[in-house]
């Protein structure tokens, strides 16, 4: 609260980010210890959270006063006017304070409080048990365990305590690889595919600068090959371009040679047991950029989609310019490449980048959940989350920015994850249980700190800040709301959609609006499909219950030999209002995020919204005796 | 008669190539007066397919050996390969369908020939478009009256027999309005929007001239329309030309309505492509469609490079100043451009689905294309099929018509067994007795089997003007239509089915209440 100097600022003006003409809303601004909060004068309330604000500009002072640009994570821009300069270098400065926190304990979610007692909270930790999944997967097996080696994150302290391995690898081998590997992140299982028996393993980069081999890495792919008995070949997935790897990509050739002369001498009598060996293994590169070039890219997108009057080849020019579909498409087709060699080839695959916490969890949980259906599910989507992302150690707290840290350490790498999803949720429209309101939320709340779910940058972390006893899970309350996130197309029976096979031609990567623009409502589909067909299938599953009910109501009354008569009153009874639903829901505002405590700015569909041209302006200027807008706008809205 | 000259031959052994995703027909290939047919013979599923030799836009052929290999590119954006066994026999096809395919007479064409069952001719050609307008029009003002000056077709051959103008206004002055502008398309109503009591109307360019001439009669017949609407209301004449193409036009001896001679009147220039540049930018936008190995990057920029959206913009944007302008600022608009029938049209008709909930319904979308459209074969009107698409994105629940009904209406316009879109204007229509000798389209798409096809399940009804968003972030590809072919979205399709078996389960449960009224979709 020290950082708060002042809570409450009047005739403050909100302008139109994409108004051409300064169109403006003016209002109250107040500071709370957690928000940035703006009422206008139509009582309508944007709520912007401290920890969401990404960027806070103090722009030169001008003659209507003040302006204050604030950039959020969730891409909302907010453009103030503040009247005094005073004020603005205030709000400004607290701002600052605010939306940087230097300790984890000043974060939000060590101070939220849904009013749950500690067996509620502990219950909703429990609600994603990775210990469950593994089950699910068919874990342990003959060939798969439950290794120990890392229960007190003595080998990785990047990695899960849990940590599934090949049987045949015993301790040493364990540790010899993670010594063999950058940041200690040896090979392990991230998805088993019961009925191939191949898996999907991660791990990190070979550490640089090795000079001959290391045995026991050698074993771990060994026995990782071994403990698929439909295949013996198996991929090793580099992740990353293959231009910056030639010379890591020719010592792993090297090592190939190697594996020869070890097959010679086991002719010779001495060396290995049987066939498996290096030799097994096919190396392919996919061209994911690192995250610098993703940060970059990102930025530029949303320097395009931002500026004011885009024409049409402005806007398809800089998305070309911002590669960000490109390396979208990068990320796809990666994961598509993983989920053929398991389908096609029975291959299990080692999936890595450098330190294998970035573009190693994009491509191995996109390709978990083009495999595996039960991913596509609200819960099942969780556990993915929770298993390649948070368990496996994708810095959140560093890569949102969490703290006050190295920016060069932000990158929108989950995000691009989220937008990978969205764009299969469009291809497949029935294949998923959760819509983009799902997809929207969880990318709210992966920078508000508001749960402690993406709090810190690996497990360890997470346990020694005592996240399960000081803040909340995320989860939990997602299921509690999870009717706003029903897909009403969803088909969970399909055998068609069981494995997803995207078709990653140019065309179907589009510009996500929903996601960039999620706060611009004025570029957005004034009606929404999903409300409407949800609405009717919430309806239908209650007529018919009703007709259900009144059948066995008529039942009962004709057993008591009552006339028809009766029953045709009965009948008319029922719920003439919903035809009257129908209309009525069509002409409300529509809200891609189901709207919580803290209300969005909505506008409403008017053409001055819209900005048509500068032209508009012009009808106003010949005669200064017409409608205002703001008549308007009221007749429109009402 | 002369189709039996230009057929060169009887049939030929074929196989034919409709796509990556549709397998291979074999069969016998044979061609007649208006078809291109393949029978694969009895077994086979379809036992027969059919090709109407009007949509047929280019035809390349190829020989090589003992057979030779005919590549059709459709007006449906279709690309069709036949291999064919024998030399003579696919150069013989080749001819015929060339001659065929690019017979001019209306008469002679398969609309004149068509009579399916079930339909009987003369069906749904009742719409007599002004004059059932008008009788909307006089059920809420007085100031507007129908007339039929133009009976003969002498002051507009491009016009209808009637036309509702200002009741103030004399034919003798209407037949004066029309010499002084491009084609005697002088100004008449296209929509009277009640809420506001403002009009939209519709010319070609005044015929100004290097002089600058005037003509008081259309002068007095712009005038009146503002004193009918009420006193002191302000016109707005949207030029689809910009400022320096519509004084050059003066050259010609076009022009525009000079600011003095029409007081209350002002004038706004929107740009529009038309014609060659629109035309230009549609081939390119198809053909970086049919390029499906093309890079990420490489799409963007012939994305970028053909500017088709950038005309989607346009055209909406112009459209929603033109309806915000009688909506929002009371005033009266007069759309034109050079000759009036290209640009023109599709702003006007736009502004009416953007204000005019009637116009969203089925028979009032079937109606306004009726009443608005001259010509339906050119991009054009793909343009407007595509803007109205683009409101149908934004506004689900608004159109009573879906995504089938736009494209119905394309493959149409091009290449049709009906006689809705032969001619280009209503005196040709009547020399070819379109009405009395063909089936009307209406009739053939009102038909209750054609209907899932055509309708929006989600339609509900919405009194209010629907403004769309007209930022490059909020228009799409229509990919509907221009991957139709080649990427064809199968998933979504199956997703629209359940969307429908949703929609129809909602009527049924609510219809099997009280009484058991089936709700049958109107015609």
């Amino acid at each position: 609260m020290e950082h708060i100097r002042t809570t409450k600022v009047e005739q403050v003006k909100l302008l139109d980010r994409f108004s051409t003409s300064n169109k403006s809303l003016t209002g109250t601004l107040y500071l709370t210890a957690t928000h940035l909060l703006f009422i206008d004068s139509h009582q309508k309330e944007t709520w912007i959270l401290h920890h969401h604000i990404a960027l806070v500009e103090k722009l030169a002072l001008t003659t209507s006063g003040c302006p204050l640009v604030i950039q959020c994570k969730n891409f909302r821009i907010v453009h103030f006017i503040v009247p005094r300069e005073r004020d603005c270098h205030d709000i400004y400065n607290s701002l600052l304070q605010l939306s940087k926190q230097a300790k984890y304990e000043d974060l939000y979610a060590f101070s939220y409080n849904p009013k749950q007692n500690d067996s509620e909270r502990l219950r909703g930790w429990q609600l994603v048990d990775l210990t469950e999944e593994y089950k699910r997967m068919g874990l342990p097996n003959s060939n798969w365990q439950l290794s120990d080696a890392n229960r007190d994150y003595k080998i990785c302290e990047t990695y899960p305590r849990e940590l599934y391995v090949p049987r045949i690898a015993s301790k040493p081998i364990i540790v010899g690889s993670s010594k063999f590997r950058s940041k200690g992140r040896f090979p392990v299982l991230s998805y088993y595919h019961q009925n191939k028996e191949a898996a999907i393993c991660r791990c990190s980069q070979p550490l640089s600068g090795f000079s001959a081999r290391c045995l026991e890495d050698e074993h771990l792919l060994q026995a990782i090959s071994k403990a698929n008995p439909a295949n013996r070949y198996m991929y090793v997935m580099d992740t990353r371009p293959r231009h910056r790897m030639q010379s890591w990509w020719a010592t792993q050739k090297d090592i190939g040679r190697i594996i020869l002369n070890a097959m010679a001498n086991r002719a010779a009598g001495k060396g290995y047991e049987n066939e498996d060996n290096y030799s097994n293994i096919r190396f392919q590169f996919v061209g994911i950029e690192n995250i610098h070039v993703m940060r970059s890219s990102l930025q530029k997108l949303l320097e395009v989609s931002g500026s004011r009057g885009l024409s049409v080849s402005d806007f398809y020019s800089g998305l070309e310019g911002a590669g960000w579909l490109r390396h979208i498409k990068a990320v796809t087709d990666a994961a598509i490449f993983l989920a053929k060699a398991i389908m096609v080839e029975n291959a299990s695959v080692l999936v890595h980048c450098s330190d294998g916490w970035d573009r190693t969890s994009q491509v191995c949980s996109l390709g978990s959940l083009l495999l595996d259906p039960y991913y596509r599910t609200i819960r099942g989507f969780m556990v993915l989350i929770e298993k390649d992302w948070i368990s496996f150690g994708h810095k959140y707290s560093d890569r949102c920015g969490h703290l006050d840290g190295d920016p060069k350490e932000v990158s929108p790498v989950f995000t691009q994850f989220l937008e990978c999803v969205w764009h299969l949720t469009e291809q497949f429209p029935q294949a998923f249980e959760f819509n983009e309101a799902f997809l929207l939320q969880i990318h709210e709340h992966i920078h508000s700190c508001q749960f402690g779910n993406f709090i810190g940058n690996c497990q360890k972390e997470r346990e020694e800040l005592k996240l399960k006893e000081k803040t909340y899970s995320l989860w939990p309350f997602l299921l509690h709301d999870q009717k706003k996130y029903f897909n009403p197309l969803y088909s969970s029976t399909s055998q068609k959609l069981a494995v997803l096979e995207p078709n990653t031609v140019s065309f179907n990567f589009k510009f996500w609006r929903n996601m960039y623009h999620q706060f611009d409502r004025t570029l957005h589909p004034r009606q929404s499909v999903f409300n409407i067909i949800m609405n009717m299938n919430e309806q239908n599953k209650q007529l018919q219950k009703d007709v259900k009910d009144l059948e066995s109501q008529i039942k009962q009354h004709k057993n008591k030999q009552t006339d028809g008569v009766l029953t045709k009153e009965l009948l008319n009874s029922v719920r003439p209002e919903s035809p009257a639903l129908k209309t009525s829901l069509c002409l409300k505002e529509q809200t891609l995020l189901p709207v919580k405590d803290a209300l969005r700015t909505v506008e409403g569909s008017s053409p001055a919204d819209n900005r048509y041209s500068e032209y508009a302006d012009e009808f106003s200027k010949a005669e200064p005796a017409v409608v205002s807008s703001e008549y308007g706008v009221a007749r429109m809205t009402c | 008669m002369e189709f039996s000259e230009l057929i060169r031959t009887g049939q030929a052994q074929a196989e034919l190539l409709r796509g990556p995703e549709m397998p291979p027909l074999r069969g016998t290939l044979c061609v007649t007066g208006h078809h291109l047919l393949l029978s694969p013979g009895p077994q086979a599923t379809p036992d027969l397919w059919l090709l109407l030799l009007r949509s047929v836009d280019s035809i390349e052929k190829r020989v090589a050996g003992d057979a030779g290999t005919i590549t059709l590119r459709c007006k449906d954006l279709r690309v069709l390969q036949l291999d064919i066994e024998g030399v003579e026999a696919t150069l013989d096809i080749a001819r015929s369908i060339e001659a065929l395919s690019s017979l001019e007479s209306v008469i002679t064409s398969f609309p004149f020939f068509y009579r399916p069952k079930g339909l009987r001719l003369g069906e749904s050609w009742h719409f007599h478009p002004p004059e059932r307008y008008y009788k909307r029009v006089a059920r809420e003002t007085r100031a507007w009256r129908l007339s039929e000056a133009n009976e003969d077709f002498s002051l507009c051959p491009s016009y209808p027999r009637a036309v509702i103008v200002p009741r103030t206004v004399d034919d003798d002055a209407l037949a004066r309005s029309a010499r002084f502008r491009q084609g005697g398309r002088f100004p008449v109503l296209s929509y009277y929007h009640a809420p506001s009591g403002t009009v939209l109307l519709r010319s070609s360019q005044p015929l100004t001239g290097p002089q600058k001439r005037r003509c008081a009669e259309d002068e007095e017949l712009l005038q009146a329309v503002l004193a009918g609407a009420r006193p002191g209301a302000r016109g707005f004449i949207v030029d689809t030309r910009s400022a320096q193409a519509a004084k050059q036009a003066r050259m010609t001896g076009g022009g525009t309505e000079a600011k003095s001679a029409y007081p209350g009147w002002k004038r706004l220039h929107r740009p529009l492509e038309r014609g060659r540049p629109l035309q230009e930018s549609f081939v390119h936008l198809v053909e970086a469609c049919g390029d499906l190995e093309q890079s990420m990057d490489r799409w963007l920029s012939r994305l970028d490079g053909c500017h088709w959206l950038s005309h989607v913009k346009a055209a909406l944007s112009t459209a929603c100043l033109a309806a915000q302008g009688m909506e929002w600022e009371g005033a009266c608009i007069l759309v034109h451009g050079a000759e009036g029938t290209d640009s023109t049209l599709l702003v006007t008709s736009l502004a009416q689905l953007i204000l005019d909930p009637l116009s969203r319904t089925m028979a009032g979308f079937q109606e306004l294309i009726e009443r608005e459209w001259i010509q339906h074969e050119a991009p054009i009107f793909l343009l407007f099929l595509d803007c109205v698409w683009q409101l149908g994105r934004q506004f689900p629940l608004s159109l009573e018509f879906g995504e089938g009904m736009l494209l119905a209406l394309f493959d149409h316009s091009y290449a049709s067994p009906f006689g809705t879109f032969l001619c280009n204007s209503e005196k040709e229509r009547c020399l070819c007795e379109v009405r009395t000798r063909t089936h009307s389209l209406w009739s053939g798409l009102n038909q209750p089997k054609e209907q899932r096809k055509l309708r929006n399940p989600l339609y509900a009804p919405n009194p209010l003007a629907i403004w769309p968003s007209v930022e490059p972030q909020s228009l799409r590809l229509w990919q509907g239509l221009f991957l139709r072919w080649t990427h064809p979205p199968e998933p979504s399709e199956v997703a629209w089915e359940k969307v429908w078996q949703i929609a129809t389960d909602q009527e049924k449960t609510e219809g099997s209440q009280p009484t058991d009224s089936a709700s049958e979709p109107q015609p």
